[in-house]
Parts: structure tokens; sequence; C-alpha cells
């Protein structure tokens, strides 16, 4: 049936009358940004859709990221053990703290660690790089840092490489060298999940992460 | 689903025009998405670069639709996800069963999908009992409620959260009554997260699908197409064929029109960018991802060179925010799938003219749909094409259809308005006519129902010519 289908459809097409000509497709200007002034958009975006973003010192990231999980009182936190943002992570983490949430790592394949995933706090991950023209992160999740982190547990927290936030999407492509390496999944993620589906009333965390908390790395 | 037989659209403008709380729902909601959208692009100057851009993309990829359908196939193919044709949506309804019937699935979760709606989906696998769970909240509302959607990005916008407060408490177990907007989301999320968790295959829709990578583009805000497409084994997404753009670098400029267009954001929370199902290592996502190609009509569409920028459309739905028509009556009064002024081309050349011919109908031609269209289709031109098809059968056949309005009276009627007015003589005899007879001709058919409401413009005694010649103005 399929085949058939296929063979039709293209036929059809292909039977179509072209246009004389295609317009040209310009493009906008990019506008060129230092790297403060993109940390500065990207906060700006995202704290407009209710993200939360800091802005630390490299080497200080998991003490504030302690000092943000405290107040939160949370349970368990996931993380990929693999990464170096996992292995760095893992060696920073105070082993017996009852004011932090315990490592959990996501080490097995979905169909046997579904029932855990779904019962956690929150999640970490690192990202590509992020876009200050619209706010956004990048992410490609990998073998070691799997997709669900970033979706399922009711808290999203994400590393932001300050030297990788580009000026648009458009330029994160032609850096990124995307076009031939597109990854399983590649997400842009710009706040935390949210609806607007009854009567416009904007409400967070419907089905993703209720909060995203992002640290951005400077040297 | 649509009622394909027995549609009586007066009737259900009549209906919904009298129902002042759903007036008031739409009124309410246009008003505010048209405000949120004139802040994304609050500089004309580039909106207006912008939609070139945009109009560029999509007529580029319409030149070479088959070439890079072609060409999505085989990277599809390549990067592990199976592709299926379907000329017809029962065709494509078939492929979904077959693939949940192969895996001996019986749960499906849903995220937001017009093409799905376009093919009665849900109606069909509940037929065959599968059970289908829509996952986005307006779907879920309005799926709870047997409903279908009134938006085709706000699906449920006919509906204030009273009604939604009822409909939760009736319908999901051990609900109570709550009006909070807050609480009837923590409601969806908690009654969703265990159909994600079950869910045997997801199912979604397809915003772009780039042909030089084979990746599938999804817009949301929620995160339940995230869900969908990450958490069940299988993964079945449905496009139009009309959805394919030949490059990555063609996917910023349409996502920034996208959003922006269709609910105000400069971007939604999440862009996902499906490019294969599960590599080996990976330890989440689909192990299988199929895409369907839906035609249903699309490859006529396409013959025709006025018709075809109807497939330029990328469903941002704004031209039913601006729409003077559908706010005033909501999107059910269309009673087909997709309502609106996009409705209005895109129906009629799907269902032909004589099922649907009728919507071109609800249009007073204001423009205002032309003015904010993302990707410049002339919406207004091609309601006016579709109006005279109605009249007017063409060699080749424009639109299934074509002629069926043409009646004797009427042609008889224009024929005599051509002979009058090419017959200087006989126009002259005219005119002097309906000077002295004209305001006291009986208000019969047409006429009659025309002055219900409205005035009857008075006809005047002396014709322009006479009154010009007796100023002295010599015709030449």
């Amino acid at each position: 049936m399929s085949d058939t289908a296929r063979e039709n459809i293209l036929r059809k097409l292909a039977a179509a009358q072209r246009p004389a000509q295609i317009p040209e497709t310009g493009a906008l200007p990019i506008a060129a940004l230092c790297q403060a002034e993109k940390i500065e958009q990207l906060k700006h975006f995202m704290e407009a859709v209710r993200g939360e973003v800091h802005v630390v010192k490299k080497d200080g990231w998991i003490a504030r990221l302690q000092d943000l999980l405290r107040p939160r009182a949370l349970k368990t936190l996931l993380y990929g053990p693999a990464t170096p943002l996992g292995k760095a992570l893992a060696a920073g983490w105070p082993p017996e703290d009852p004011g932090l949430p315990r490592l959990v790592p996501y080490a097995a394949s979905l169909e046997d660690f579904k029932s855990d995933l779904f019962q956690l706090d929150a999640g970490i991950t690192g990202t590509l790089g992020a876009i200050a023209e619209n706010g956004a992160l990048i992410l490609w999740p990998t073998p070691e840092e799997p997709r669900l982190i970033s979706l399922v547990p009711p808290i999203h927290i994400a590393l932001v490489d300050a030297r990788n936030i580009y000026c648009n999407f458009a330029d994160a492509l032609t850096a990124g060298a995307w076009k031939a390496n597109m990854p399983t999944n590649a997400l842009l993620i710009s706040g935390p999940s949210k609806t607007a589906d009854i009567e416009l009333t904007l409400a967070f965390g419907v089905h993703g992460p209720r909060e995203v908390l992002v640290l951005v790395l400077e040297a | 689903m649509a009622e394909t037989t027995g549609f009586d659209f007066a009737k259900n403008i009549r209906q919904a025009l009298g129902d002042q709380q759903l007036r008031k729902n739409f009124k309410f909601a246009m008003g505010s998405m048209i405000q949120k959208r004139r802040l994304v692009f609050a500089d004309e100057e580039e909106f207006e670069q912008l939609r070139a851009i945009g109009q560029a993309i999509r007529t580029r990829a319409l030149a070479k639709l088959p070439e890079l359908l072609a060409q999505l196939e085989a990277r599809c193919t390549a990067n592990g996800i199976q592709v299926h044709w379907a000329e017809t949506t029962e065709e494509a309804n078939a492929t979904v069963l077959e693939i949940m019937q192969r895996h001996g699935a019986t749960r499906m979760v849903k995220g937001k999908s017009m093409v799905s709606e376009e093919m009665h989906l849900n109606h069909f696998l509940e037929a065959r009992g599968i059970a289908v769970t829509e996952t986005d909240l307006g779907e879920f509302i309005i799926q709870l409620a047997g409903e279908t959607p009134s938006h085709i990005i706000v699906p449920a916008i006919h509906k204030n959260k009273e009604q939604i407060a009822r409909l939760f408490h009736e319908k999901i177990p051990d609900t109570p009554y709550t009006e909070k907007v807050e609480e009837l989301n923590a409601i969806a999320r908690r009654t969703l997260r265990q159909r994600f968790f079950d869910g045997q295959v997801g199912l979604s829709g397809v915003n772009m699908a780039v042909a030089e990578t084979g990746t599938l583009c999804l817009v949301e805000n929620e995160g339940n197409g995230r869900m969908c497409t990450t958490v069940p084994p299988v993964h079945i997404a449905v496009m139009g064929l009309e959805k394919v753009v030949e490059k990555l670098s063609d996917v910023p400029p349409l996502l920034r029109l996208l959003t922006g267009s269709a609910t105000g954001q400069l971007i939604t929370t999440y862009f996902n960018m499906i490019t294969s199902p599960r590599r080996p290592g990976e330890k989440d996502g689909p192990l299988e991802v199929h895409l369907v190609i839906l035609d249903n009509g699309r490859s006529r569409i396409l013959t025709d060179p006025q018709f075809r920028q109807t497939l330029q459309c990328i469903r941002c739905g704004t031209c039913l925010n601006h729409c003077p028509v559908y706010t005033r009556i909501g999107g059910h009064a269309f009673g087909h799938v997709y309502p609106g002024p996009i409705g209005e081309i895109l129906t009629p050349q799907m269902e032909g003219l004589q099922e649907a011919g009728v919507l071109a109908t609800a249009s007073s031609l204001c423009n205002a749909c032309e003015a904010v269209c993302p990707v410049k289709i002339p919406i207004p031109g091609l309601i006016r094409e579709l109006r005279n098809a109605s009249y007017t059968a063409t060699p080749t056949g424009r639109v299934p259809g074509e002629g069926f309005k043409r009646n004797l009276p009427e042609t008889l009627a224009w024929k005599a308005w051509e002979k009058v007015n090419r017959t200087p003589a006989l126009n002259a005899v005219v005119t002097r006519l309906a000077g002295l007879l004209g305001d006291k001709a009986p208000r019969l058919g047409p006429l009659k129902i025309w002055s219900r409401y409205r005035t009857p413009p008075r006809v005047a005694r002396r014709s322009l010519h006479a009154m010009t010649r007796a100023q002295g103005v010599d015709n030449e």
C-alpha cells in the first residue's frame, strides 16, 4: 500500500507546474554582542519567563548550587555520572548532609530506571550553550547525560559556559556545525514548562519542570 | 469530529452569535493574543523583513517539494526513522493502527497535532479498542468534554475556568471542584503523568521537517510533546506533506515567525528537534520512530499556481485571532477541523466546494489575515477565487466541486446585466427606469433577505451621467 502511495504522491507533486522564479531568502542582520551583553540578554529573557539565572565563577558553582538547593529541601538530585560535570559534582558533594539532596546517577536504561526516575526531585545537566536573542538553553543529550534528566524531575538545573552563549539561533547552528552532526535529540529550553490553555492564564510546571535554575559559569 | 454531513453553517453561526458566554470568551482571548503578538513584533520594519524571509523559505520548499520529500525520506531512513506515505487519511490511520498492533499496544499518549485531527485519529483508534490520551492541556480538556478544538493553537479557548472546573470534577475520579487555574493545572499534571508513564506509543505532529538532515521539529510550551516523543518505546510523528523545509538554516526564521505569530513569544519553552530513534548506548528515547507523511488533497492544491500558496501555511493561527468573523463565532461554527481564514481557504480545497465552499463566504474581506500572515499568504484573494470557482468550472478543474452554485436565474441575471452595460442605448433606458421605479420595486428573494437588517439604498432619481451633463460637462 505505502509503496503505491509514495509513487502516486511524488508523481502528482512532480507534475505540478513550478513557479518561474523563487525569491531569494534574505537574512536578518545579527547584532554582534560582547560576552557581558550576551549574559545580560540571556538573563533578561529567561527571567521574563520565570527562569532563574545566576552568574558564578567557574570554580565556585558547586558551593553556589548547594546554597540554592538548601532552602528547597529536596531529597534527590539526578545527574549523569560519566560526564565531566557529573564527576566534578560527585567529587564536590558531601556524602551525608541532611540539608542537601542525595545524588542519583542516571546509570541504567529507561526500561530499568523508569519507576525511580518519576519519583525524583531535581535533575542537573550541562548545556551546549545558550542563545542571547531569545533566552534559550541549547541541550544535546548524550548517552552519558540522557534526555529525561531535563524533563521528568520538577526542577531542572543547567550549567552554561559563558563563552558558549551565541547571539542568535542561526549563529549557534553555524558555530556548532549542527548540520553535519545532528544528535538524536537537540533541544532549546527557554524556562520552566508552562501553559496558558485555561483562559490564557499563565501557569508553570504543567508537564515538565516547574523551575529552571541556570548557572552561567564565568572564568 | 467535524460534521461532514448535514453541516449547516448558517445555523451554526446563528447559534454562536446567540451564545453570550462564547462570544465573551473569544472576544477576551483574541484581543489578548493580538496584544501579545504586537509586542513581540513591535519593530514593523524588522517584521516585514522577517516575513519576506518566511515567505521565501516556504515558497522555495514548495517549489522543490517532491525532491525535498524524497530527500527527507532518504535522510530519515538513514537516521533510522521509518517513513510511511499516505494518500488519504484512511491510509494514514491504517498505518498508525498497524504500528500499534505490531507492538501489541493499546495505550497511546498524544501531543497536539492538527493533522491527527484531520485524520479523526482518536475516533478511529478508540473504535478499535485503543485508549488514546490527549496530553496537551487544552486538548485534554476538550477530549474530556467530547469536543473538537475551536482554535488550532489554544484548542479549549471557548471554555472558561468554571466550565473546566466542572468538567474535571465530573470526569476525573476523586477530583474536588476548584476554579483555581493553578490547581486545575496540577490535577491535569497528576493525571497525565501516569499516562506518560504507562504510554506504549507516543504520537506527535511535526511543525517543520528538515530535508537536509532528516530532522523533525516540534514547538511546545508544556513539555507534553517531549514526554510523548521520549518516554514511550515507540514514537509516531504525523505530518502534512507541505511541512518540509530545505535546510537547517531555514529553521530559525520560521521558528521566530511561528512562535511570535502563534502566542506572542520570542520562543516557546521547548523546541524539540528529533533526528533518530535511540542510538546504541543511549539510555532513553523511543526505540522506534515512525514518520507518516500525509497528502489528503495537498498534491492537488499544489498544481494550481494561485491556490498552492495555501500550502505555505505554518499553522500559527494568527489569522484566526485577527479575524472579525472568527472572533464573533468561534471555531466550532465552522464545522470542520481548520476554522477561521486559513480554514476558509484550506477546507474547501480539501473537501470540495460542494461540501465546504460555503466557508469562503464567512469573510468580510477586511484583509486583516493577510496583513498579519507570517508567510504572506494572500488569504482574501484566495477566498475570492474560491467564491468565483463555486460558480465557474474551468477545463482543468482547479478545485473539486467547481461551478456547483451555477444556476439559471443567476446566470440569466448576469447575462442581462452584461447586455445592459454593453449597449449604451439600453443602458440609458434602464438607468432612466431605475431612477423612476427603483425605490418602488418590490423587495423579493435575496433583496428581501439582504434588506432585513440593512437599510436598502435609495436609487437616485437622476443618474450621474445626467447630472454631469446638466452641469455642462461635455461627454467628450
